[in-house]
């Protein structure tokens, strides 16, 4: 037991490792890949053989907790807010399986979408799927709701969910460690058909997730986590969410504030402890990081009720993270800002890196599709996202994981020609490969370029699935082989990246091209750690 | 004590070892740290900073607010003026003035370091000169350090400490340049600024 600096994220992992995890399963997203990161490196984890290589996707991470906790083991699965649309399926119907061991499911919401196409709220996923839900509002919180929610899920057979936002995620505090626990012992579920959704076995589990609603919210009533502090202003009653409680002591030097609050860190939202707030105070602020989770809950549908105060009603901006100058206005504080920034001063948004194979693919795909016209090019989710910017200007969509070869085959089959896709190696296996059998079962004239630089580039590097094998992915999925063409994306090699392109672009089938060159971040790296990596991680 | 401090930058220009180096001393002189870093995108060549706060007494939000800000750093001049709101009447700019330009519409120099003159409190320093002057032209990042060491409520020894924790593992070459480069900003930021006003 130590104290140690630690990011929230970080904090999640040591918190499992303490916890007796057996292993963790995750894709990288910002703001979640430290979790798994931190497991990888962590000595503890090698040592106790804890499971923490990446998986391809966040449902196949997911459906691993589920079997590890089938076999009795605490299972953790890791994701972005975004992640857990892909991985919904499983998650919701893990919460009707149940669980054998603890499983839980850590997920880092995006708000302000520093790094995400949206800022959705994990919180409503986890209200979905009728499971306890965890809302951190420190780093040492999220250590202990961690390293105690194993148990939670274990006590009530269904997974738990963490649910954290950026800020805490990449924010570094002082956390203390507990004893390690150790891990469970290899168990079968004892009755071998709870986890068989046959319709009438589905039935009975649900009824039985619908039996522990009770308990599970009478466990949510005495938490240690929600709490309630009594104040003698009842002019303002103030419901604090996980760290927008941070934000909410930020405007009250030495902790005195006036009004009764409501701590919450752990849903369902605890009725009781709500309804006296309610009731002894003539109106209520609701102050959450994400949607007005809680506030629509309290206002209800039919309820004009005008006490409640938050962001639906504008008193706090209906979009974006939440910070302590929201609130301090919320609370009818000045809030006195510096300096205004000088006009001088120019955006400056993310781009590519000098020498990323990026920029010599999106030249050549640029000038060979001057003459087949614009927008016509779909692409994804990754570094090569920034193709989208000036001076490429070379994209035309971004949505989710895997969308950009079935968008250009939905267009394709609505008539665009050429029909080009943009995808990165990662990517493409994460949600890739089901797009491109999609084309392949109808021979659709599409291009996809996937753009190999055998990592998971944007989130900083990670191991990707798909090096070394794509041509024999592709060619497997039925793409002819002479249609699979691979490029060396470098400026010397521009006219034969052109000629190539003109080719697939013309052809009046599926074709794969591939320019292959290693990310130039992780390149000097890789040579020094070659052999070290892969072979440690997949002891 | 209580310092809030804003640390900026670019992607890459090593914003997070200035942090960490702080973070250290942070912890060996037994203060409260809490620091919310910038992952992801941004890291691409983008605009990026880190709130700093460390303290005698339990440190409530990660996010520094308006106005609040003891002390800006940054490791590049136009990124220093993008926090300004952020930066209280008393509190200190010190900034790097070597230009990151990876942008079209990267302001005039001159125009730039005007505004910065303009503010009351601030150290100007030209951080990558230095950096080549003690033979680590990667170290620029903690010649910023030490040009804003003055500022800092943490003793200088600290910092020297915590150079060594955080590049001990890259041996005792990196250790030495890195508190040359340390040694060389802190004295700059003495000798110009004026007596008794940190």
């Amino acid at each position: 037991m130590e104290k140690l600096l630690l990011l929230g994220a970080e904090a999640i992992a040591q918190g499992a490792i303490d916890g007796g995890m057996s292993g963790v399963y995750a894709y990288p997203g910002t703001p979640s890949t430290e979790i798994t990161e931190y497991v990888q490196n962590n000595k503890t984890a090698k040592e106790k053989n804890i499971h923490r290589n990446w998986s391809a996707n966040e449902k196949t991470a997911v459906e691993a907790a589920l079997g590890m906790s089938y076999a009795g083991k605490r299972a953790m699965a890791c994701m972005k807010h975004v992640g857990l649309n892909v991985a919904a399926d499983a998650f919701i119907n893990s919460a009707i399986t149940g669980v054998n061991g603890g499983m839980i499911v850590a997920v880092a919401d995006d708000p302000s979408m520093h790094s995400s196409q949206n800022e959705q709220d994990s919180r409503f996923f986890g209200k979905f799927a009728m499971i306890p839900i965890f809302e951190p509002s420190n780093q040492q919180e999220a250590y202990d709701m961690e390293y105690e929610g194993f148990e939670l899920s274990e006590k009530f057979k269904v997974p738990v969910l963490i649910r954290f936002t950026t800020r805490l995620s990449h924010s570094r505090s002082g956390v203390q460690t507990r004893k390690q626990n150790d891990q469970n012992p290899l168990t079968y579920p004892e009755d071998p058909i709870q986890f068989v959704l046959l319709p009438s076995n589905a039935r009975k589990r649900y009824n039985g997730l619908l039996g522990i609603q009770a308990s599970i919210e009478e466990e949510a009533e005495k938490s240690k986590y929600n709490v309630y502090y009594e104040g003698k202003d009842n002019s303002l009653g103030i419901i604090a969410c996980g760290i927008a409680y941070n934000y909410l002591m930020e405007n009250y030097s030495d902790k005195k504030c006036d009004y009764p609050i409501l701590k919450l860190g752990q849903y369902p939202i605890p009725y009781s402890k709500v309804e006296k707030l309610v009731n002894e105070c003539k109106q209520i602020l609701v102050l959450e990081d994400g949607y007005p989770f809680v506030e629509e809950q309290l206002r209800g549908f039919l309820s004009k009720e005008t006490k409640i105060k938050g962001r639906l009603d504008g008193t706090i901006p209906r979009a974006g993270e939440l910070n302590p100058d929201h609130v301090a206005r919320a609370l009818g504080k000045e809030v006195k800002q510096g300096l205004t920034i000088p006009q001088i001063v120019a955006n400056r948004p993310p781009e590519l890196c000098a020498g990323c194979a990026h920029r010599d693919v999106y030249s050549a795909l640029n000038e060979t599709m001057k003459e087949f016209g614009k927008q016509k090019v779909f692409s994804d989710i990754g570094c090569y996202t920034l193709g989208a910017l000036p001076p490429w200007n070379a994209i035309n969509s971004c949505v989710d994981m895997g969308a950009s070869i079935t968008m250009a085959k939905g267009a394709a089959d609505a008539g665009v020609r050429p029909s080009v896709a943009v995808i990165g190696d990662s990517t493409f296996t994460h949600s890739g490969m089901t797009a491109l059998l999609d084309c392949v079962y109808e021979n659709t004239p599409v291009t996809v370029i996937i753009a190999d630089n055998a990592t998971t580039a944007m989130t900083g590097g990670q191991a990707s699935h798909a090096t070394g094998r794509l041509e024999e992915i592709c060619i497997g999925l039925g793409v002819k082989p002479e249609h699979v063409r691979v490029l060396t994306p470098l400026p010397k090699y521009h006219d034969e990246m052109v000629k190539v392109l003109r080719e697939e672009l013309i052809y009046d089938g599926v074709s794969v091209i591939i320019p292959r060159r290693e990310c130039i971040q992780t390149a000097p790296k890789s040579r020094k750690e070659a052999k070290v990596k892969v072979e440690e991680v997949a002891q | 004590m209580k310092s809030d401090i804003i640390l900026s930058g670019v992607g890459g220009q090593g914003i997070l070892s200035i942090a960490a180096t702080i973070g250290m001393a942070a912890l060996e002189n037994n203060l409260y740290l809490k620091q919310a870093e910038v992952h992801g995108m941004s890291q691409r060549g983008g605009a990026v900073q880190s709130h700093l706060r460390i303290s005698e007494k339990e440190i409530a939000s990660d996010l520094i607010p308006l106005g609040k800000a003891d002390l800006i750093i940054s490791v590049e001049p136009m990124e220093s003026l993008r926090y300004l709101p952020w930066l209280s009447e008393k509190g200190w700019l010190v900034t790097n003035t070597t230009p990151f330009v990876n942008i079209p519409d990267y302001p005039d120099m001159k125009v730039l370091l005007a505004e910065i003159e303009k503010l009351p409190h601030h150290i100007a320093i030209n951080a990558d000169e230095i950096a080549r002057q003690v033979k680590s032209p990667r170290s620029s990042n903690m010649v910023m350090l030490g040009a804003a060491s003055p500022f800092l409520d943490i003793p200088y020894e600290s910092l020297e400490n915590g150079i060594r924790k955080i590049f001990g593992r890259k041996g005792e070459r990196i250790v030495n340049v890195n508190i040359d480069a340390l040694k060389e900003g802190r004295e700059f930021a003495l000798q110009n600024t004026p007596v008794g006003s940190v």
